[in-house]
């Protein structure tokens, strides 16, 4: 039982990192992305051929998944942003992205195509999960707090203003960009060394969705909110696991309550924070008794 | 010298015509208005010159420089800034943070150091509040520093955009009608302020207005447009003596009216 508990928060932290890179990328930048399964399938791929056939160390391993899934990010990101598509050409330029990669994987030699990799070393362990995603979290939230996390907002707002106070669309977006590709990469280098075994139909579009629902369902300019919303939609169906095909209607509800009841997301663009907790509870004691 | 230089400034939107043959010039350290009908193509020439449109024909030069193909980041980075029309404030961001992404340009760290949060990262950071909540205190907007853009009454809002503005410390400014909306008083006020900024900022500005009150307090010159085509420029007292003008925008009864 235990273990069975430490895997799904496992699971759970591998996703956050992944929800929190587009978090940056969708929530603070403002473009949509329904292609991201394919960062987080080249960063699986990547570290999973490393450690599988070249015996890499897997620390070094994971760093390489992001650093070619931010390189792919440049490359993807170079011509479409370049081109200033607008936000639904860009979102659909990222859906034949995801695919393509996803094909690719299956008919490459080294992929071992729809086979996939089995075996993979099992070097993900719950605390190895935790300590990269608070690294991730602690780096994310350094971002939005710097000037380039306001320049990311900036463009989301109003990118014809932003470009009036000096800001460089076309480099702010694909730094982004690149963040979240890296931050996607990491979480699949993760997931590869966690399952130990990967194929490319792990990496289809759903999972693409899965991760941007989590990021608006979260709060769109929210790092904590994505983080929250994505081990709700992960520990929920397992939670339900009793209730068998009714939890995937249970979660398909979730995501339509939230986006009728609260259209900004769980978190709006606030963080969640000890202090904030705190005045929740003492609000919810003292009810009624004035604002917070 | 001219500080701005358009020459024989054309643009078309497929087969309409929104300026035609614009040239003038401003030179260091004016005031110039910018006026005429809506729908003259005012708001079109500052498009133009900040990069938001690109020209069908003719040049702009900004201090000798050629200017005409550049960016509007690059035309930041040169020292042009403008406010527009309809207001364009980061709406859900506080009065302060639309203040400070304009301040960051000028206190530049690398991406690698704010990802680590490093000390030279805090230090600038503390220096970009300092800044910001000057250019705030210039307008007189310090008490709303913390509030929602969105929520300022209209004519704060305008002073913020005008402090944002600021804060890209440009050469040259370009209001575009920064009184729209205001009653006498309120458009007396803001062309107080702008004498006070453009001489304590050094500024030269260029300034779309409809209020013929500010435009003749503030300009020394004015160039008069009409469909897109010049139809008068001069001194406030030439162009208000200029029947063209006076048919086509300011009315036959303006003298005896206004001033």
């Amino acid at each position: 039982m235990l273990s069975y508990i430490s895997g799904i928060i496992t699971f759970s932290l591998i996703y956050v990192i992944a929800a929190v890179g587009l978090a940056i990328f969708t929530g603070f930048t403002g473009l949509f992305s329904l292609g991201h399964a394919a960062f987080f399938a080249i960063g699986a791929y990547t570290a999973g051929i490393l450690t599988y056939f070249y015996d890499v160390n897997f620390w070094l391993a994971l760093a390489s998944g992001g650093a070619m899934s931010g390189l792919v990010g440049i490359l993807i990101g170079y011509p479409t942003l370049k081109a200033k598509l607008r936000s639904d050409y860009f979102a659909i330029a990222t859906l034949g992205f995801g695919e393509a990669v996803r094909v690719l994987l299956e008919n490459l030699e080294i992929t071992q195509g729809a086979r996939g990799l089995p075996g993979i070393p099992a070097e993900t362990t719950l605390p190895v999960a935790a300590g990269v995603t608070v690294i991730v979290l602690w780096v994310a939230r350094n971002f939005v707090h710097s000037r380039y996390g306001r320049a990311a907002v900036a463009v989301r707002e109003d990118f014809v203003a932003a470009e009036m106070m000096g800001i460089n669309l076309f480099q702010v977006r694909l730094l982004s960009l690149v963040f979240s590709a890296i931050c996607g990469g990491v979480a699949g280098g993760l997931f590869a060394h966690y399952v130990s075994f990967i194929q490319p139909s792990m990496f289809t579009s759903y999972l693409s969705t899965q991760l941007t629902a989590s990021v608006v369902a979260g709060g769109m300019g929210s790092i904590t909110g994505p983080a929250v919303a994505t081990v709700i939609f992960i520990a929920i169906p397992e939670v339900l696991r009793v209730a068998s095909m009714w939890r995937l209607v249970a979660y398909g509800l979730l995501l339509v309550a939230i986006m009728v009841f609260r259209p900004q997301g769980l978190l709006g663009f606030r963080e969640l924070s000890w202090a904030g907790v705190k005045r929740w509870l003492t609000l919810g004691k003292a009810a009624g008794q004035g604002r917070g | 010298m001219d500080i701005l230089r358009l020459e024989a400034v054309t643009k078309r939107f497929g087969g309409i015509v929104a300026c035609k043959d614009i040239s003038f010039g401003i030179p260091e350290g004016r005031i110039m208005g910018l006026i005429g009908p809506n729908g003259a193509g005012k708001t079109t020439i500052f498009n133009l010159i900040t990069g938001v449109y690109s020209l069908t024909a003719g040049r702009i030069y900004f201090r000798g420089a050629d200017i005409t193909r550049l960016r509007p980041d690059e035309l930041v980075a040169l020292g042009i800034a403008r406010t527009f029309q309809n207001i364009r404030l980061f709406r859900n961001l506080t009065v302060l943070d639309n203040v400070r992404i304009a301040v960051d340009r000028n206190l530049p760290y690398s991406f690698g150091a704010a990802l680590a949060r490093l000390p030279s990262v805090l230090s600038k950071e503390r220096a970009v509040y300092r800044q910001a909540t000057e250019y705030l205190a210039a307008l007189g907007l310090s008490g709303r520093a913390g509030d929602r853009a969105d929520s300022l009454p209209y004519g704060l809002q305008r002073k913020l955009e005008i402090a944002r503005a600021l804060a890209l410390k440009p050469k040259l400014l370009l209001l575009d009608e920064p009184a729209a909306g205001m009653n006498p008083e309120e458009s007396a006020e803001l062309a107080r302020l702008i004498r006070r900024i453009h001489g304590e900022f050094g500024l030269t500005t260029l300034l779309i207005e409809h209020h013929m009150d500010v435009v003749m307090e503030l300009c020394e010159q004015i160039y008069v447009l009409n469909f897109g085509v010049k139809l008068a420029e001069g001194d406030a007292e030439t162009v208000q003596g200029n029947p063209d003008v006076l048919r086509a925008y300011l009315g036959e009864g303006y003298k005896r009216a206004g001033n």
